[in-house]
């Protein structure tokens, strides 16, 4: 009897073993064209990655975003207050490890890799020796924790960690906000709010409140109600049609004219009433998206088993509608993220707001390129990192797979 | 045979009868909808009443006295309120129009780079792709405008490109035909040409339709004009002159003229809009290559179409009915984008309605204006679009 090599054992044929030149050969210079391309694009990034290099540490003076960053990143937000901030970044960072715990069942290694460059980046900052900057380590400390806790008990956690972070953002609101003339939490006027932060709330703010207008209106366009769905669809078509710089100023020119003498309303909430009304349009369409993902023999069902109108909506069709276009809604939360960008032509002073004031400061004449590179590198991490970490859930969640 | 005997249940009463609640159910709504709008409006016009600006589009023809930058048509301080107007939307369509033409070039480009077997240039794609995408088209905007397009070279300095274009940073001047004396002959001629290309295109595109051998007809046309052109061109120089020179800049005392000149605000949105649009489309065109499935491509190599042909005829066709619909929807995007000319100072139809907005204080009437124009543009687009889509689509059962 001979005994059998297992396969796995067996080494592929010479000419598909893996080499450095074999892979060179094949993925860099497979024909004449291929190798003059791939010098010619070699040499550019070579130029690109120096160039950025030499001016990254030679030439850009980063005392502007240094002496600004405070403002940079929350405005004229109290420094009293900023303990609610950091509880929140606590709390962030304890919701996304808990999340990765659960549902990353084999971590890999650009997750290995995020989490290296969070404790150097915290390390690094830490021994710069500004104060506060001993709670980014704490932030990381979290996660770790949390990442622990969810690998151990994912089963008793799962729950609580999804409501946790459904109710993230709602939090969010309300801590930032405040409520009551003073004490613990006290309510923190809106024309305080600045930079970073002020641009994360208005795409917070966003996304909450124009999801139950949203959702609303795409059932609505659904319906077999003439005039329910063509009022729906004229808001939604109407909506979409124009750009959102027109729905801002409309709001910032029109909205106090809507409202009967005597009430105003401070420009901060006219920015975030024009930012829902644009998302709810947007919102509409995405959930439709689930609602048609959703199969025939689902209302079928419902209707057999002698579910009302309502009933067969809120128990069977939207939960599954819901869970379908969760992914479309991080990638909206994304783009309202970048739209915020806006409110600076309106004058309020969010990341891009504040970093053009800073530039009209005599102090700081022609540093236009470091500002803006700071600024556009804060926009690309959060864009990127959200679009990143979504995919990952949606991988270990297998939307999309049944 | 039994005959059936009327229910003795009750009726239902009309508040639980499904057809009853349906109508009460819209009327409720259509009448809060009308009340809340006929409230806001009535708060409105009272309210513009009493500031002393009641609603109405007869400050339209007053004279606007403010310069605009940069105008396709007759424009000065005299002309009306309306006019300006029709200067930002024309602007507005220049900047849209270009914008998608060279945003789809770009993208299809990077589109292919993203799926190309080379390494290198797949990554180099990638990460093109992942860096415009995740930043604000307003931040880059600003980007370009301060740190590229007025950090040029002042006049005297121009960086030349071997004497065909010059950039400074009042401008882009570069070579550009001008009409000289054989072009009014000429014009006719080319008119010409372009009508027969045409024709010839149709003839081949009815043959192959006739045939089932669908020649490459868009080749055929095109060819046929240039050809034409090119043998009116001889024909129009020798009976009337050269038709078209080229108009080179030169530096004349504190600034350039001759050739076209591309002011640094058109080319900060300009090539704005393009880059960051090209990189949205890129993952479109991509993602509609990458869904054709694989046997495709295996069924066209093995009946022996080269690779050229297999793109051509099996893979682009399909290809294309998945990359429309999202196409449409960027087209849509990049003319709403060019809405944020303003924060460069290009004139578009925003950025003159603002102007307006805070000269003559006609927010309302301006916004009303605006948002109609964008939403004709949006309209003639998609109108434009899902014809095309139709054209297209998977002829289905």
């Amino acid at each position: 009897m001979t005994t059998l090599t297992p396969t796995k054992d067996v080494l592929p044929p010479p000419t598909e073993r893996f080499t450095v030149l074999g892979w060179m050969k094949k993925n860099l210079f497979g024909s004449i064209g291929d190798a003059i391309l791939t010098v010619v694009g070699g040499a550019f990034l070579v130029w690109m990655i120096y160039s950025l290099l030499n001016w990254i540490f030679n030439q850009a003076q980063w005392a502007v975003v240094t002496d600004n960053l405070s403002l940079l990143m929350k405005g004229q937000y109290p420094a009293e207050a900023d303990w609610r901030l950091w509880s929140l970044l606590f709390l962030l960072a304890l919701v996304v490890g808990l999340m990765w715990g659960i549902s990353i069942k084999r971590p890999t290694g650009a997750g290995w890799t995020l989490l290296i460059i969070a404790v150097v980046l915290a390390v690094w900052l830490f021994s710069l020796g500004r104060e506060s900057w001993w709670r980014l380590l704490v932030i990381d400390a979290i996660a770790i924790v949390g990442y622990g806790l969810g690998k151990r008990f994912p089963r008793g956690l799962s729950r609580p960690t999804y409501i946790l972070a459904l109710a993230y953002m709602p939090i969010v609101i309300l801590i930032v906000r405040g409520f009551g003339e003073d004490g613990f939490l006290a309510y923190v006027p809106t024309n305080l709010w600045g930079g970073l932060l002020l641009s994360l709330l208005l795409a917070i703010f966003a996304i909450v409140f124009s999801f139950p207008i949203g959702v609303a209106l795409a059932l609505g366009r659904q319906s077999d109600l003439p005039a329910v769905k063509g009022l729906s669809i004229l808001y939604i078509e109407l909506i979409r049609g124009v750009p959102l710089i027109t729905l801002l100023f409309m709001g910032q020119l029109m909205l106090p004219l809507f409202l009967p003498a005597g009430i105003t309303i401070d420009r901060v909430i006219r920015a975030i009433v024009a930012m829902i009304m644009f998302a709810a349009a947007y919102m509409a369409e995405n959930v439709r998206g689930g609602l048609q993902s959703i199969p025939k023999g689902q209302y079928e069902a419902a209707d057999a088993i002698g579910l009302s109108g309502f009933q067969k909506m809120v128990f069977i069709i939207l939960p599954q509608a819901l869970r379908a276009v969760i992914p479309v809604l991080v990638g909206q939360f994304i783009g309202l993220f970048k739209d915020t960008t806006l409110v600076a032509l309106l004058g309020l002073l969010d990341l891009l707001g504040i970093a053009r004031g800073i530039l009209a400061n005599p102090n700081y004449i022609g540093r236009q390129l470091e500002v803006f590179s700071f600024i556009g590198l804060i926009y690309w991490v959060f864009s990127y990192g959200m679009s990143y970490a979504s995919q990952r859930l949606e991988s270990a969640l297998g939307v999309g797979e049944r | 045979m039994t005959t059936l005997k009327k229910s003795d249940h009750a009726p239902v009463p009309f508040w639980r009868d499904e057809r009853y609640l349906k109508i009460i159910i819209q009327v409720i709504v259509v009448a809060l909808v009308v009340f809340s709008g006929f409230y806001l409006v009535r708060n409105l016009v009272t309210g513009l009443e009493d500031l002393g600006i009641p609603l109405s589009f007869r400050f339209l023809k007053i004279e606007a006295q403010f310069d605009i930058g940069e105008t396709l048509i007759e424009y000065s301080r005299t002309s009306t309120y309306a006019r300006a107007l029709l200067v930002g939307i024309l602007n507005t369509i220049k900047v849209s129009f270009l914008g998608i033409i060279f945003a789809t070039i770009f993208g299809i480009i990077v589109g292919i780079a993203r799926l190309s077997k080379n390494w290198l240039i797949n990554k180099l794609a990638a990460i093109y792709v992942e860096a415009l995408r995740n930043i604000p088209l307003l931040v880059f905007l600003i980007f370009l405008s301060t740190t590229v397009f007025h950090k040029l070279p002042r006049v005297k300095e121009a960086l030349s490109a071997w004497g065909w274009a010059y950039l400074t940073n009042r401008g882009i001047y570069v070579v550009w035909p001008q009409p000289a004396d054989g072009w009014d002959v000429y014009r006719w001629f080319l008119l010409g040409s372009f009508v027969v290309g045409l024709i010839v295109a149709i003839i081949k595109y009815r043959e192959g339709v006739r045939t089932g051998r669908m020649p490459l007809y868009w080749l055929w046309g095109s060819v046929t004009f240039i050809l034409l052109a090119g043998v009116t061109w001889v024909i129009a120089q020798f009976i009337a002159g050269q038709p078209l020179v080229l108009d080179f800049p030169y530096l004349a005392g504190r600034n350039f003229k001759g050739g076209q000149s591309l002011s640094p605000e058109f080319m900060a949105i300009f090539t704005g809009l393009v880059i960051y649009t090209s990189a949205f489309i890129a993952e479109i065109v991509r993602a509609g290559i990458q869904a054709v499935s694989k046997g495709q491509r295996e069924a066209a190599t093995s009946l022996g179409l080269t690779g050229f042909q297999t793109m051509r005829l099996v893979i682009f066709p399909q290809a294309l009915r998945v990359i429309i619909p999202p196409l449409t929807s960027q087209y849509l995007n990049l003319t709403k984008n060019s809405s944020l000319a303003i924060a460069v100072g290009y004139p578009d139809l925003f950025a003159v309605g603002s102007t307006i907005i805070n000269q003559a204080g006609r927010a309302v009437e301006i916004i009303l204006i605006m948002m109609g124009v964008y939403l004709t543009f949006s309209l003639l687009t998609s109108l434009f679009m899902n014809w095309y889509n139709k054209h297209t689509r998977l002829v289905e059962r």
